[in-house]
């Protein structure tokens, strides 16, 4: 069985003061995003979202931890399972509930879809649907920010998978001798697809960055407030021409690897009882509980108040307009 | 040649090197990245003065990584800057191709129009270099087949010039293919400033019997071909289209339609390649005007040999072009 890379801080954990606001947004966050997934479970039960989508349930405090570190005009570059981050950079359910539907208020009109929602205004360069496709792209926009002297910092994202790409080991490098303001985040959800990651992976993710002298850490993706600080930590270096961090976040897929993948048969079921006993939104209720940080019933009205706002996004989803035939060609070529 | 301008004689090296140092002083975000572009001034010395002129920040001397530097190319361009940069060989955009082929070219579309990547991809085409299979294949073909990228193929250091500063202008990522074999070659090119549009074809040689449609190199095979014909009293147009994608198709079609012949000459492989696009153009577009059915030579369907005795027999010559046109108009 599987269990997650035990870091030191799972040991001496010691909370940084957050103030009370910044701890229920991430609350929020991550909430938003299960609930979130958990309809576009329901919707393509329902074959009322087209094509395939993959779901990032279990692993919301990754993509939470480092946005929260990040400022909306930082970059970020996202996976074919990216809805959380999206929606942790700031992207608004409804359009991407309309993007899902292939709807034309949708992010990118519906041409999109589920693995490719990009939101510039957010600073999300978009979804990439070729595992690694997303990595040099990152690496472009730290240098980028960097030559252009503007402060921002680009966070890519991208699976246990991609770290087996040559990508990974090129842009690192890149990233390494020209110092960039990009921080890696590897979500090891012990899974590429349906196959264990540890079966395909040789040495440690972790030694791999720290050979090419980039600052390199796991982190207990199961934990928010770790993955925080160790991306706040990871864009002070980046902002302060310190160059790139490499962040091994380990955490866990709850579901399989797309929608079809349902009896995940690859895997025990108890390996997955014991990650989600250690569920990351459960995890940070009980620390607001217990530090009297909020109530029961705080929580719990929030969690209503994402129900609402679901419910309307999915609804404004819906009702947007299917694209025009017209629209198949717009957006091939600058015009 | 069509175009008769105040100039001085240059070489297409020189003329691609006065391009990027123009477009480089006039915007603050070109940039140049790529294997040896820097101190060194390329391999074939297209960025030379460059990194003295511009410093290490613009000119970006990488690692030998062709998907990572374009790919960091690319996310340099969708986040505000202009970067030019150098696949050392076009043999080599097989390394860069996710990068070009799925992200540079789709992130447009796939976005909704919401980003955008004013990339160029200098690479390099043409055989007769003898460096074999592996460094001199013209592989235009390939990334013409998608949707997303623009393709130049300019023939003459006056084109090159003006199309490589447009390109660079351009909000769509573009691969500019220089055919190694012709850095040396000279033509007339003015002081001033000046861009050329992609989509336009140049008529190098006005004719009246057959139309010898040719880019990059084949220019020069097609032209020395159209001079043998003239003896043979065969008057032959020379149309060359500049870009693949953008696709003059009007100025090829109206050529064809006014001779009723037509050679597509290509160096790059005959098979599935752009001599088979451009053929079916000009057969469609003229065939009630065609005395005769459209033809095609390309590169041989081989990997390209070492031997000089072998790899010249595998690239499209002027003897070749002269035997079918003079059988097709059958004077």
């Amino acid at each position: 069985m599987l269990t997650a890379k035990k870091t030191s801080r799972d040991e001496t954990r010691q909370e940084p003061s957050y103030d009370r606001e910044t701890l229920l947004q991430l609350y929020h966050q991550m909430q938003q995003i299960r609930l979130f997934e958990e309809r576009v479970v329901d919707l393509y039960t329902r074959a009322l979202i087209p094509g395939i989508a993959h779901v990032s349930i279990g692993q919301e405090a990754v993509p939470v931890g480092i946005c929260a570190a990040l400022r909306k005009e930082d970059y970020i570059t996202s996976t074919h399972r990216g809805h959380g981050h999206c929606l942790a950079k700031g992207a608004h359910p409804d359009r991407m509930f309309a993007e899902l539907f292939g709807k034309s208020e949708g992010y990118c009109r519906g041409k999109g879809g589920s693995m490719h929602i990009a939101d510039p205004e957010t600073g999300n360069l978009g979804a990439n649907a070729i595992v690694g496709g997303g990595i040099a792209i990152a690496t472009g926009a730290a240098l980028s920010a960097k030559l252009q002297k503007n402060g921002r910092v680009a966070a890519c994202f991208f699976g246990d998978g991609a770290s087996n790409e040559g990508l990974l080991h090129e842009s690192m490098n890149m990233a390494s001798i020209w110092k960039l303001p990009v921080i890696y985040v590897c979500e090891n959800n012990q899974y590429g697809e349906y196959t264990r990651a540890d079966e395909v992976t040789g040495g440690d993710l972790v030694e791999r960055g720290k050979a090419m002298g980039i600052a390199s850490e796991h982190v207990n993706g199961m934990d928010v407030l770790l993955v925080l600080r160790a991306a706040l930590q990871a864009v002070k270096r980046a902002r302060d021409g310190g160059g790139p961090s490499f962040l091994v976040c380990e955490t866990y897929r709850y579901l399989g690897h797309g929608m079809s993948d349902r009896d995940r048969p690859y895997r025990e079921r108890s390996e997955e009882d014991a990650w989600r006993a250690r569920d990351p939104i459960q995890r940070l209720d009980d620390y607001l509980i217990q530090q009297k940080i909020a109530t029961q019933d705080e929580l719990k009205k929030i969690v209503e108040q994402i129900h609402h706002e679901l419910e309307e996004a999915v609804e404004f989803g819906k009702a947007s307009p299917l694209p025009k035939p017209e629209e198949v060609r717009f957006d091939v070529y600058a015009s | 040649m069509s175009t008769r301008v105040e100039g001085r004689e240059i070489t297409l090296a020189q003329a691609i090197n006065e391009a990027l140092h123009e477009e480089m002083r006039r915007d603050d975000h070109v940039i140049v990245i790529g294997e040896d572009v820097g101190k060194f001034g390329g391999v074939y010395k297209l960025t030379e003065g460059l990194y003295d002129e511009f410093g290490a920040a613009r000119v970006l001397d990488t690692p030998i990584s062709e998907a990572g530097i374009t790919g960091v190319g690319l996310g340099a361009a969708m986040t505000g800057l202009r970067p030019v940069v150098e696949v050392m060989f076009g043999d080599f955009l097989t390394l860069a191709m996710d990068q070009l082929a799925n992200q540079a070219a789709k992130v447009r579309y796939m976005s909704g129009g919401k980003l955008q990547a004013p990339l160029v991809i200098r690479t390099l085409m043409g055989a007769g270099r003898r460096i074999a299979a592996q460094h001199s294949q013209t592989l235009y073909a390939w990334v013409s087949h998608i949707p997303g990228l623009e393709v130049v193929v300019p023939s003459t250091p006056y084109d090159a010039k003006g199309l490589l500063k447009t390109a660079i202008r351009n909000n769509n990522p573009v691969v500019f293919f220089e055919d190694k074999m012709m850095y040396r070659t000279t033509g007339n090119v003015p002081m001033g400033e000046y861009v050329i549009p992609l989509g336009v074809a140049d008529v190098k040689r006005p004719g009246d019997d057959i139309t010898l449609i040719a880019n990059s190199s084949m220019v020069y095979v097609a032209l020395e071909a159209s001079q043998r014909l003239a003896a043979d009293g065969i008057s032959a147009e020379v149309v060359d289209p500049r870009t693949l994608t953008p696709l003059d198709e009007g100025t090829l079609i109206k050529s064809a339609m006014k001779t009723s012949r037509c050679i597509v000459i290509d160096e790059g492989y005959q098979r599935f390649g752009a001599s088979a696009e451009i053929a079916a153009v000009v057969a469609h577009g003229a065939f009630y005007h065609l005395d005769a059915p459209v033809e095609r030579i390309g590169a041989m369907d081989v990997p390209i040999p070492f031997s000089p005795e072998l790899e010249d027999l595998t690239i499209p010559n002027p003897e070749t072009v002269v035997n079918l046109a003079r059988k097709m108009v059958r004077k």
